[in-house]
């Protein structure tokens, strides 16, 4: 055992050190041990908690938190599967029980000698090019059962993944449609030399007269959350770029990082000037790890640019510069309260508001949280002129929306759009046919039937963080929701009662109509529940969690009735059900093995 | 800044830095509650305390009290809404009042009785939740967890120790101590703790010691959880108004 631990704290040091020790770093320290070792011995938690000045339960507690750090050793391979409804559509449920068969693994255990874990996460961001998996934090796409059997066997022979085939990694941006935005020629530094010729006012003024809202979502007019922050008192301020794209179905974030980064950084370093930061962060989700280094080059030929550091552009006094911080598989961390938690270093739960981020965010700070989006459209509002931004889209909604179109469509991707599209346009543009519903904004957004397709993207009508998931006619809406519901119990933070239990309820209560046992009555509960969680849930996760359920129940009540039983009660208990754990230990799963249910 | 808000039509006057609890017990009015502690400062996770301000429901423990507020608390509907946030943290855990050492002195039961709450209504989750008897002195439950965090707090902010902490996320979400072994003993816990006092349910609990009050004449026995509750809080000192008990829990 001691010489277990001695190994588990070989390099622990040199990452430490890396991080200067920096108990708000504990989160990227945490994540790197983890790449290191596989997995965070209980050894390198003291290890950590002593080194960096702070209890070990409270390392032990921001390790246990995140979906992509393990307590145990989960297998020098391990895989999960991207289980978003569209990688579902895709076919991943077949590829991964073909490859647990391949490998002889059931999901979420690490195979007999600890080569290689099998399991599913939430949506990695490939919903265009799935379906999608990560190996031991890297993306892989465009699955198909030729591709998973010759990564099963990569894995048997222990083929280092560096040495794996690059084309299993290539993301593609699969951009359809441009517009201002994804069609800019700003040159890095274009937009910073028109902001040094105005004060910070007058930015926080260009950006305001733009009528500039956020784009992650819930559309905070930008020019009033930097004038908020710019005139908060505070020994510093900050500029967090909110890049945890987590919502299922979106991945408009990903491209902009990809291919726009000069225009993200440009756009952060804008604000820094509006607001008077000298700090930045990039919260990028775990799931674009493989962004990260493409992501540190151009931090680097800008500072060698004098882009970023020191007397930016030769301004005396002008000094922003850029961390990337890396998230690690946890959804919650999209909510900005919950995301300067996690760049703190600790469990990534929402905090109570107010006081809001922009006078009390990162370290009680004044700090503006705003979406990748947001601070390309920012910069690209300032270079063509806040009255020419304003012309573009509609009277509230002003601008244009990338929306990340996925599902049943022949052309998946991107799409710039002024705001006040249609959903119809944007399905005539993909190409989809017989659709039944489109998701808008992910499982926390709106079902949106047929008998709404004129309804308008923008704030008016229907906000959007940018998910546009299509469902053709072939497609059992119960399923979506249920796929949606999963997915929300296992992203619930778990810091208040409503969410934590009533999302597992809800799941429960799904599962249970999935399994033919639903009643009436067990409509009635979904209800309840909702309700419960709608009025009192700590923040917009819980708020939310119900309305894959509410929508499709609105619109698609009879996918749900189809499932149910007449009787008013079923219990949830199932006595063959039950066989099922004896049945596995015998290796048996004929008629003998099986109770009839009561049939009637 | 002081003033009066309005609760259930009463008038409440509160101090500056004064939630709506706050100011709400310390006027004799009772709001349920089970993760909020007068002498910690109020985090909002159990959402039993849940009001209507203006219309709009918040978390009374966390809702800071300003001047004209009407707020809404002992109607049907929110009453409703605790006794669905009690059941679920009955059937969360493992409760079996009948055996358990803090029946009658446990603040779960006592306000699920004051809710009226009859059944648990949902499903058991019976989760798997081994118990610690390491320590010489002291035996902890996890059966009976509601996540409230008193102990947590208590221990970091009180005793200086850290002897408690919360891992895993969601449904999974769980207490654990300060040691590589998992064990309560090898933590500086000790009986003089004040996490020993805090915690609302019968998790941490004096070993050596079983029913030494008899059932029926315990705590929540004696008088109601809202009679209590209201015992505990802190009061004005004096004329003045000042609440000495509140300081540093804005």
């Amino acid at each position: 055992m001691a010489a277990d631990s001695e190994i588990h704290k070989a390099g622990l040091d040199s990452i430490l050190d890396r991080y200067a020790r920096d108990p708000n770093a504990l989160l990227q320290v945490l994540r790197e041990v983890q790449e290191l070792h596989g997995y965070i011995h209980p050894s390198s938690i003291s290890y950590i908690g002593v080194k960096l000045g702070i209890p070990r339960a409270r390392v032990e507690g921001v390790a246990g938190f995140y979906s992509f750090l393990h307590l145990q050793p989960h297998g020098e391979y391990r895989v999960l599967f991207s289980d978003n409804i569209t990688d579902r559509m895709q076919g991943s449920q077949a590829l991964m029980e073909q490859m647990c068969r391949q490998l002889w693994l059931q999901p979420g255990k690490v195979s007999e000698d600890g080569l290689v874990s099998i399991n599913t996460t939430s949506c990695t961001g490939m919903c265009d090019q799935g379906p999608a998996m990560l190996v031991n934090g890297r993306a892989i796409t465009r699955l198909t059962p030729q591709r998973v059997q010759e990564i099963g066997g990569l894995i048997r022979n222990r083929t280092p993944l560096s040495d794996w085939p690059a084309d299993f990694f290539r993301v593609e941006d699969n951009i359809r449609r441009s517009g201002p935005l994804l069609d800019n020629t700003i040159a890095p530094g274009d937009v910073l030399r028109t902001a040094l010729a105005l004060g910070s006012k007058d930015i926080v003024e260009a950006v305001k007269n733009s009528g500039l809202r956020g784009r992650g979502g819930a559309g905070f007019p930008t020019g009033l959350k930097w004038e908020a922050c710019r005139n908060a008192p505070g020994s510093e301020h900050y500029v967090v770029c909110n890049a945890d794209e987590g919502e299922p179905g979106t991945f408009k974030d990903r491209v902009l990082l990809t291919s726009y980064a000069d225009l993200v950084f440009e756009g952060m370093t804008l604000c820094a000037r509006a607001i008077g930061a000298r700090h930045g962060f990039l919260y990028l989700r775990g799931e674009y790890r493989y962004l990260l280094e493409p992501l540190q080059a151009v931090l680097q030929r800008r500072r060698d640019d004098k882009l970023l550091g020191r007397n930016i552009l030769g301004q005396p006094g002008f000094d922003f510069d850029i961390a990337i911080h890396l998230g690690a598989g946890a959804y919650i961390c999209g909510e900005e309260s919950a995301l300067i938690e996690s760049l703190e270093g600790k469990r990534g739960i929402p905090r109570n508001r107010p006081p809001f981020p922009v006078t009390h965010g990162y370290l009680q700070q004044p700090t503006a949280v705003d979406n990748v989006e947001t601070f390309c459209s920012a910069a690209l509002a300032m270079q063509m002129g806040a009255e020419n931004y304003r012309a573009i889209g509609t009277p509230k909604s002003s601008g244009s929306k990338l929306i990340s179109v996925s599902g049943d469509c022949p052309r998946p991707g991107i799409y710039e759009y002024p705001f006040g599209v249609t959903v119809r346009e944007v399905l005539q543009d993909c190409g989809a046919v017989n659709t039944r519903a489109v998701q808008v904004s992910g499982p926390s957004g709106v079902c949106v039937a047929e008998s709404e397709f004129d309804r308008k993207l923008g704030f008016e009508d229907l906000p959007t963080a940018g998910a546009f998931m299509v469902f053709d006619d072939s497609r059992d809406l119960f399923e979506v929701a249920r796929n949606f519901v999963h997915f929300f119990a296992h992203e619930s933070c778990g810091f208040c009662t409503p969410c934590r239990v009533g999302t597992a309820m809800l799941k429960s209560t799904m599962d249970k109509i999935a399994a033919g046992l639903g009643t009436q009555y067990d409509l009635g509960e979904i209800e309840h529940l909702d309700h419960v969680l709608q009025t009192s849930s700590h923040c917009g996760l819980g708020r939310t969690a119900c309305n894959p359920v509410l929508h499709t129940l609105k619109h698609f009540r009879p996918a749900y009735e189809s499932r149910l039983k007449s009787l008013e009660f079923e219990p949830a208990f199932d006595l063959d059900g039950a066989l099922a754990r004896a049945r596995q230990m015998t290796g048996r799963d004929d008629a003998g093995a099986h109770l009839k249910s009561e049939e009637t | 800044m002081t003033g009066t808000f309005q609760l259930d039509g009463a008038n409440i006057p509160f101090e500056p830095g004064q939630t709506v609890m706050q100011a709400a017990l310390a006027a004799g009015r009772y709001i349920p509650h089970l993760c909020y502690h007068p002498e910690f400062k109020p985090h909002g996770s159990c959402k039993v305390c849940t009001v209507k301000v203006n219309g709009r429901t918040m978390a009374s423990c966390t809702m800071p009290a300003e001047a004209g507020l009407k707020v809404e608390s002992n109607i049907e509907e929110l009453n409703g809404l605790r006794r669905t946030l009690v059941q679920m943290l009955f059937v969360e855990g493992n409760h079996f009042c009948p055996s358990c050492e803090a029946s009658g002195n446990c603040q779960l039961q006592a306000t699920a009785y004051a809710l009226q709450v009859m059944t648990p209504h949902y499903n058991q989750f019976f989760p798997d939740r081994p118990l610690d008897a390491s320590h010489p002195d002291i035996l902890l439950d996890y059966n009976r967890c509601i996540l409230c965090e008193l102990c947590v707090r208590a221990s970091s902010e009180v005793d200086g120790k850290n002897v408690f902490g919360l891992s895993g996320r969601g449904i999974t979400k769980h207490l654990i101590v300060n040691a590589e072994s998992g064990l309560l003993k090898d933590t500086g816990m000790a009986l003089t703790d004040k996490a020993m006092q805090v915690c609302p349910v019968g998790v941490i609990l004096k070993k050596g010691q079983g029913f030494s009050v008899p059932i029926g004449e315990r705590r929540y026995d004696q008088r109601p959880v809202s009679a209590q509750a209201l015992d505990d809080a802190p009061r004005p000192a004096d004329a003045s108004g000042s609440c000495a008990a509140c300081e540093g829990s804005s």
